[in-house]
């Protein structure tokens, strides 16, 4: 069945891409070998001896540099069968930069990927550590999940597994069901080295327990702690109050979901990525489902844009209105979550109303939605347009202009752009430092560009700033919301293609083909042709992508999540050294992030 | 028996029992108010967020309260292994227990008093300072790094608050002339002092939310920041008597802006009782407006304002009441 597969036509593009031109004028065309994949970003495999210098070179050493470090993450090679063209490898490691320039100047061609193959059982590759802030925890999770190792990173240890795991689980040959284990016991014993195994050492982290005049505090805040929003443990060093250092442990939330991705069926596995953010509901079936359709050359019909539009921008609201209301709560305001509670089951009455579930629908589906908008839906958003934006107006007064939260967020915690980038910020957190990149203009995707909406930004890239942008954005997707509502196509909720799933049932029953068909891609699923597609949105908390690599089969080969929250919480100890424990807690509020986002 | 009814006969001694029986009256009253005051919060913010508050049980949920008593008078009072046993069990009860003294000071009703002492004011700041052990020794005997550090900071607050809160209502004993709560009410007959003293009144009510700990000032449990603080490890009746404490001080603390600022039990047509009642239980709903209104500042943000507005403010005020009261005096 998977063999019948059509292969993708693997021919290279006609035009190279500039930056291709570019490393070809530098490096000689033969260092590289340049692989066409269905999303059209260059992809170039890069011999690992040149690597630290071609990434040097398009940090900084071309016009319109790719400063931000995007992605890095690696791929078992070593069971894949379509690799026509390809360098042989068992691994390989990729390294996906994105120049924001080029991003918003060519729409969407900022990005390229760099491909490292390696071979061996235990691969050995120079870290970037040093070059990109940002790499340090990525290479971190490409160890602990392939078991890649990184010659020169500063602490190469586990980081979402815990230090005690045995194997590396995204190799291919790592169980990935809990039946191909023995059944899970914990004694005494080893609950007492598990514990044990998660002491916190300073001394690993290269801190001193005392100065001269004073005895530093370590204090241990989370996976228990109010304000926490999770699972999420960052031990501080302290001097009275002052953080001096601290270390962010992550990892409690960690479920596996790349791995799962590999042994659902493409359709089946929609669910776990609603579970991704797990505030962002149908958002985070967007760029899974548009990455899939991709690969499948899905065009879907105008209608299904659309919804798909409109259902992401209540889960932004209902989204953003959390934060809003944690916000305020995490600098000491009590009641503004009570009030944003109350909207965002509102938010959540339409959303309930359409899908038939409120925080994880599941509800995008390749190639359409799963059903078509019920009767009587406008009625339902325009009443929530008309309740929502003068509660807006509410929130400003009851929490923006209040002098104390003004006091406590102002100034607290503040980023460049060029810290920003540096780390690998998106979203809200990216705008708030004056830089005019959301990816539904910068790229718009599923119809985006036909939409009237600003992009709010601001410029002390402080927590006051990351919520005064995140208020304005529901301001903005109130407004997308009614021009859906305006001017919603008429059509089907559904593409018609073979590699729609579920297919269209129309025709099922009227002859033994469609049958056999339709039984087959409802059974296995639709088997999506080899090759490798990716979709980056502009999700409730920042760059929200999937990175999917098919080798013709009724599952992925490979899929990686790439999530913003975690880049996001690398960056909390360069930003908060110096400042008080009470200005952690307004960062942790101001990032906005979830730990199912961070850990996946 | 027949000594002991001589001896209760004699002279003297039946207006001491009855002095001592006003005394437990009023200081039970002060309890129950405080227990009571669990309910009456939670319906306040319950309202004042769109949401109903405890209104299960009972007529309006008040039995709430009685529901709440049960549960804290019965639950394990567990002390952890780690911290130092004598100072833990201590806290508390000085955390209760001078909240209740500091209402011994306060003129009820005229005869209702448990001492009218003449150093009434300066007893009351005693014992506001003294509450500040309770929440320090709270926080040191735990033994936990959060609780220390909510030590730490009501020890911050204190030293912050303590100075111009004095210095705010010394506008008030100049004017009368007396550290007594008698003689500040009876002096307040042809007008309230909240007039003439309003810079006063707002400084003492402002250091009197941070003496109750109470939001804003909060800062010592800070539940974002430091999990429940300096309580942490506290749980069953020890953390009932910091809880009812903290209500406690919230009473204590409105009746005495009653007291100082707002003519106490004064006022026309109605008793003297319901008069009382009325002026501290707006205070009392004031500062359940204000946990509800207000985040909360920084603790150095706190001390900054202290220190850099509001003792210069407490001491302008002062001068300006000595220098009008002298300039008014006949030479």
């Amino acid at each position: 069945m998977a063999d019948d597969a059509p292969a993708l036509p693997a021919t290279p593009p006609t035009t190279l891409p500039p930056v291709v031109r570019e490393l070809y004028a530098r490096f000689g065309e033969t260092t590289f070998i340049l692989q066409p994949t269905a999303d059209g970003i260059p992809t170039l495999w890069t011999p690992s001896q040149k690597l630290a210098e071609v990434l040097h070179v398009l940090k900084l050493g071309v016009p319109k540099p790719y400063g931000m470090l995007l992605d890095l993450s690696a791929v078992d090679e070593r069971l894949r069968r379509h690799r026509e063209g390809l360098p042989e490898a068992d691994f390989t490691v990729f390294y996906h930069l994105l120049s924001i320039d080029r991003d918003i100047e060519t729409r969407g061609g900022g990005d390229i990927r760099i491909k490292v193959a390696l071979k061996g059982e235990t691969p050995h590759l120079p870290s970037i550590a040093k070059q990109w802030a940002n790499a340090n925890w990525y290479e971190r999770e490409v160890w602990d999940l392939f078991g890649i190792v990184f010659d020169g990173h500063p602490y190469l240890k586990r980081i979402l597994l815990p230090p005690t795991w045995q194997g590396h689980p995204l190799r291919k040959d790592h169980p990935a069901r809990a039946t191909e284990f023995d059944p899970y016991t914990l004694d005494a014993m080893k609950q007492d080295l598990e514990q044990e195994a998660l002491r916190f050492n300073p001394e690993d982290w290269g801190m001193q327990r005392h100065s001269e005049e004073a005895d530093f505090m370590f204090l241990n805040l989370g996976p228990n702690h109010p304000s926490a929003h999770g699972a999420f443990r960052i031990v501080l060093q302290l001097d009275g109050e002052e953080i001096l250092d601290c270390v962010p442990d992550i990892g409690y939330h960690h479920r596996g979901a790349e791995k799962m991705a590999e042994r659902q069926s493409w359709h089946s596995f929609i669910p776990y990525t609603d579970r991704i953010d797990y505030l962002g509901g149908v958002m985070n079936n967007l760029p899974y489902v548009l990455a899939v359709e991709q690969l499948a050359g899905i065009v879907v019909p105008d209608r299904v844009k659309v919804i798909r539009v409109m259902m992401a921008e209540f889960f932004r609201i209902t989204s953003h209105l959390l934060f809003y209301g944690t916000y305020a709560q995490d600098v000491g305001a009590m009641s503004p979550i009570f009030y944003m509670f109350t909207d965002r089951q509102k938010a959540y009455d339409v959303i309930e109303a359409v899908t038939g579930f409120r925080m994880h629908p599941a509800w995008y589906r390749i190639g359409g939605v799963a059903q078509d908008l019920p009767q009587g839906w406008d009625r339902l958003v325009r009443e929530f347009l008309d309740w929502f934006p003068k509660r807006l107006r509410e929130y400003e007064k009851a929490a923006l202009k209040n002098g104390i939260l003004r006091a406590r967020t102002i100034g607290v915690a503040d980023y460049t752009a060029r810290e920003a980038i540096e780390w690998g910020v998106t979203g809200p957190g990216l705008r708030a430092t004056g830089i005019n990149y959301d990816l539904r203009k910068a790229r718009p995707y599923s119809g985006y560009e036909n939409f009237d909406f600003e992009v709010p930004l601001a410029s002390r890239g402080d927590c006051y700033d990351r919520c005064v942008v995140r208020a304005e954005e529901l301001r903005q997707s109130c407004r997308i919301i009614e021009q859906c509502l305006d001017n919603m196509p008429a059509g089907p909720y559904k593409a018609d293609h073979p590699l729609t799933c579920p297919p269209p049932k129309d025709r099922m029953l009227h002859d033994i083909e469609t049958l056999i068909t339709h039984f087959l891609d409802v059974s296995w699923g639709p088997v999506i042709p080899p090759g490798e597609g990716y979709f980056a949105i502009e999700a409730t908390k920042g760059l929200n992508s999937y990175y999917l690599t098919s080798d013709g089969s009724t599952m992925s080969y490979r899929t990686r999540i790439r999530t913003p929250s975690f880049p996001h919480l690398q960056m909390i100890p360069h930003v908060i050294r110096g400042q008080m424990v009470p200005d952690l807690i307004a960062l942790l509020a101001s990032i906005d992030f979830v730990m199912a986002d961070v850990d996946r | 028996m027949s000594g002991l009814l001589h001896w209760l006969g004699s002279p003297g001694v039946l207006p001491v029992l009855v002095g001592i029986g006003k005394a437990i009256t009023l200081l039970l009253g002060v309890v129950l108010t405080g227990a009571l005051l669990i309910w009456v919060e939670r319906r306040l913010l319950g309202l004042w967020q769109d949401r109903w508050g405890p209104n299960r049980v009972g007529p309006l949920g008040l039995g709430q309260v009685v529901a709440d008593m049960v549960k804290i008078f019965f639950k394990e009072d567990w002390t952890p292994s780690f911290v130092d046993r004598p100072v833990f069990v201590l806290a508390p009860c000085i955390a209760l227990s001078v909240m209740m003294l500091g209402f011994a000071i306060v003129p009820v009703v005229p005869g209702w008093q448990v001492a009218d002492l003449n150093i009434g004011i300066l007893f009351f700041l005693a014992i506001a300072s003294l509450g500040v052990y309770a929440v320090m020794l709270g926080g040191w005997a735990s033994n936990n790094k959060y609780s220390l550090l909510g030590g730490l900071r009501s020890a911050a607050q204190m030293i912050t608050y303590e100075v111009f809160m004095g210095l705010a209502v010394m506008g008030v004993v100049v004017q009368v002339g007396s550290f007594k709560l008698g003689d500040i009410v009876a002096a307040q007959a042809n007008g309230w002092f909240v007039l003439p003293q309003f810079l006063g009144f707002l400084l003492f009510a402002l250091a009197g939310v941070a003496a109750t700990h109470r939001a804003p000032f909060d800062l010592p449990e800070a539940e974002q920041e430091l999990a429940a603080g300096f309580h942490t490890e506290y749980s069953g009746m020890k953390f009932g008597m910091f809880f009812v404490g903290e209500y406690v001080g919230v009473v204590v603390v409105s009746a005495l802006l009653t007291t100082l600022y707002f003519g106490g039990w004064q006022g026309p047509w109605l008793p003297p009782i319901v008069w009382f009642a009325l002026k501290t239980g707006a205070f009392i709903v004031l500062f359940i407006l204000l946990r509800a209104a207000l985040p909360r500042p920084r603790y150095d943000q706190l001390m900054d304002g202290g220190w850099k507005v509001c003792l210069p403010l407490a001491l302008i005020n002062l001068l300006v009441t000595a220098a009008v009261i002298l300039a008014r005096q006949p030479v």
